[in-house]
């Protein structure tokens, strides 16, 4: 159960290997003891994080998660909620992808629509299913400041953000009545291996930040946080930024 | 049947539940015998809520039904013992104490263990063995009952005592947290009086070491005896407070226009709270002010004032709904009650809380005398400090720090209060919580009852 002061008892990471993912446990860790279910790939990077999430002092479960398998979500997700109620859940898995080849290669173009829209939307609606029946609940769901008017550098992740941001948006309105929040968290450019090798855009941010922001707003019950916060203002302006001089800008 | 958001008395933790309301206890029994035999994945269980004033979620069932008791309300036999002998009330557990002083009070009786406010139901004020401030003389709410009827999770209903063929399961509800079953009807014990006053003498102390001192050498003297201090004013004058200490009054003690109506239940009520405060209405001027004019109303030294029901026991219950006060983010109220003995460590934690930026206006402090046998009871001889924080960012860490000063002297947080203490932290204060577990499971092995609090805290 989620206490008096908004710190959950269990902590569910889908993808759970992501950077804003371990930060957004190891801010929990401090406050209370934490209970963690890792549902990723397994792999030695889940090993690894299981460990260190260990010694942060949270209680690790460790469950095999592939956003590609989509055959496989549903028994993972059962098994997720085996022990218990689930308190917070986030959605962090995805998938960057070359912005250039994502629109020339049509099976990386299917990839991050399968990774960034399907897994979600399928995953959104098993945790919808569980969270309906224990009638408490946060989802929190990573979307993109790259959702919210697509650009021309890297339209195809873009899209697929927009899609599921899309989606989580509406869920939270439909679960509002069942006692279940989500909560959409729009991050900019963000420090993280997902980003590796890239220049930093400009507001860029980094994974305990965007945990920091994430924590708060689960607390406050909000249902949208961005990460910075000055994003809201920047896609505000940019929205408003005739298509003619959109398509060509150059980020 | 409807599906409600419940919180409890803090306004924080809403659960999603449904909740239904039994007018009878043949209703609950049939409630109970429907749920029976669902196991625990696929229902949610049961709880029990009475007026909703524990603080944070052990009478909420998100996912859950919930059975709110109040409907069951009927005072079923008073005997006043007129021949000599024990004075009892026979009535059904959604009996508030309110109704229940007001009934009792034309016959000379009177109820023995009042809580900080009379809008609980004997339901409620067993399954947290609520105390009052005659603890120290007379134990807490679990000391008086002489029987209850539990509806266990097998449908049938049992009459239990405290030293009869099932005291173990009787010692499991009492403090229990309706974690044992429904408490249909009680047989409990009250006292005679001669009025609904009390002979109050009132004392303001300088310091806490001096308050302290104070209540030691004179607590034995008074049947009551509390403390408010103040926890905003840091330095030599840190844990200041206001003692009073009192006996119920005689007739003879009553000024004469009193000793006319001795008995009159003369609680006024100024009315009720509107929902319309912001977050923030409780802060550091605001707190620095209460408390300084809380404690400047107290007289330095009085003896012997009379008091009426409201002024001794239940200020607050004066304005109906006062939680509201603390605005929408709601407010947290934390308890604790550390061994004698500990007595550095209770100094210190008062410092902690005086120096933490947080800020409490109704900070309540007492000595308990003997614990009774319930397995989860929380009275234990020693010094209960009870703080009001409102909801704000840090708060987390001020009661982690305090749960492990707590802990680190074997004391314990009361469950009625609690609102985020970890399983961990719960399973070190109660050591008896084993024993406690074996009862459920024999007469609940599947889970029927539940709740939110015994989610939280892995009971």
């Amino acid at each position: 159960m989620m206490d008096a002061l908004g710190t959950p008892q269990t902590l569910l990471l889908l993808g759970g290997t992501s950077d804003i993912a371990v930060a957004i446990a190891k801010r929990y860790a401090g406050d209370r003891p934490l209970r963690v279910i890792l549902a990723a790939r397994p792999t030695e990077r889940r090993t690894a994080v299981a460990e260190d999430l260990g010694l942060a002092g949270c209680t690790v479960s460790e469950v095999d998660f592939d956003a590609h398998d989509t055959d496989g979500h549903a028994g993972a997700i059962e098994q997720c909620f085996a022990g218990g109620d689930v308190d917070v859940a986030v959605v962090a898995f995805g998938l960057l992808g070359d912005p250039e080849q994502a629109w020339t290669d049509p099976e990386l173009a299917l990839e991050l629509a399968t990774v960034n829209y399907t897994a979600p939307v399928h995953v959104g609606v098993l945790l919808s299913e569980r969270m309906k029946q224990q009638k408490h609940g946060t989802i929190v769901a990573l979307s993109s400041v790259a959702g919210e008017r697509v650009r021309r550098s890297n339209f195809v992740y873009g899209s697929t953000k927009a899609g599921m941001d899309g989606f989580y948006t509406g869920l939270g309105y439909a679960l509002r009545e069942h006692g279940v929040n989500v909560l959409v968290v729009r991050p900019g450019f963000v420090k993280s291996k997902m980003t590796e090798g890239l220049g930093a855009a400009p507001l860029a941010t980094t994974p305990e930040e965007v945990a920091d922001l994430t924590v708060k707003a689960v607390r406050a019950k909000r249902t949208t946080v961005w990460a910075p916060p000055l994003f809201r203002l920047v896609m505000l302006v940019l929205k408003a930024v005739p298509t003619a001089i959109f398509r060509k800008l150059p980020f | 049947m409807s599906v409600t958001r419940l919180t409890g008395w803090g306004r924080t933790m809403p659960a999603t539940t449904e909740v239904v309301r039994p007018r009878t206890p043949d209703e609950a029994v049939e409630l109970v015998r429907a749920a029976r035999g669902a196991a625990r994945d696929t229902t949610r269980g049961l709880t029990s809520r009475g007026l909703g004033r524990s603080y944070g979620d052990p009478a909420q069932n998100s996912g859950g039904t919930t059975i709110e008791l109040t409907g069951m309300n009927r005072i079923l036999h008073v005997d006043a013992a007129v021949e000599g002998g024990e004075p009892t009330v026979v009535l059904e557990a959604g009996v508030d104490l309110d109704t229940l002083m007001r009934v009792l009070l034309p016959f000379g009786l009177w109820i023995p263990v009042l809580p900080g406010t009379r809008q609980v139901t004997i339901g409620g004020a067993i399954g947290s063995d609520v105390h009052g401030k005659n603890h120290h003389t007379q134990g807490s709410f679990g000391n008086h009952v002489r029987s209850l009827d539990l509806l266990t999770a097998d449908g049938e209903v049992s009459t239990l005592t405290p030293d009869g063929p099932d005291a173990d399961l009787f010692w499991a509800t009492v403090g229990g947290m309706g974690l044992t079953g429904i408490i249909l009807r009680a047989t409990v014990a009250v006292q005679r009086t001669e009025t609904a006053y009390f002979r109050v003498d009132t004392d303001r102390c300088p310091d806490l070491d001096d308050l302290m001192r104070q209540m030691v050498e004179r607590d034995d003297d008074y049947t009551y005896s509390v403390a408010w201090f103040d926890a905003v004013t840091t330095g030599a004058h840190m844990g200041r407070a206001v003692l009073t200490l009192g006996n119920k009054a005689t007739v003879d003690e009553l000024p004469p226009k009193l000793a006319k109506r001795p008995l009159q239940f003369s609680a006024p009520s100024l009315g009720t709270v509107p929902p319309v405060f912001p977050n923030g209405m409780v802060n550091a001027v605001t707190a620095k002010m209460f408390s300084e004019a809380w404690y400047r109303k107290a007289p330095a030294h009085r003896v012997g004032e009379i008091q009426n029901i409201t002024q001794f026991f239940h200020p607050l219950d004066i304005a109906q709904d006062w939680n509201r006060g603390y605005g929408p983010a709601g407010f947290l109220q934390y308890q604790f009650v550390m061994p004698f003995g500990a007595e550095d460590t209770f100094r210190h934690s008062v410092d902690l809380i005086t120096s933490s930026g947080h800020h409490s206006c109704l900070n309540v402090l007492k000595r308990f005398g003997a614990s009774n046998p319930g397995m989860l009871s929380f009275p234990t001889p020693g010094w209960t400090l009870t703080a009001d924080f409102p909801v704000k960012p840090g708060l987390e860490t001020l009661c982690e720090t305090l749960d492990e000063l707590v802990l680190s002297v074997g004391g314990r947080l009361y469950l009625a209060k609690d609102s985020r203490m970890s399983a961990d932290h719960f399973a070190q204060m109660y050591p008896r919580l084993d024993e406690f577990r074996a009862v459920r499971q024999r007469v609940d092995p599947d889970g029927l009852f539940t709740s939110d609090l015994a989610r939280r805290l892995e009971i």
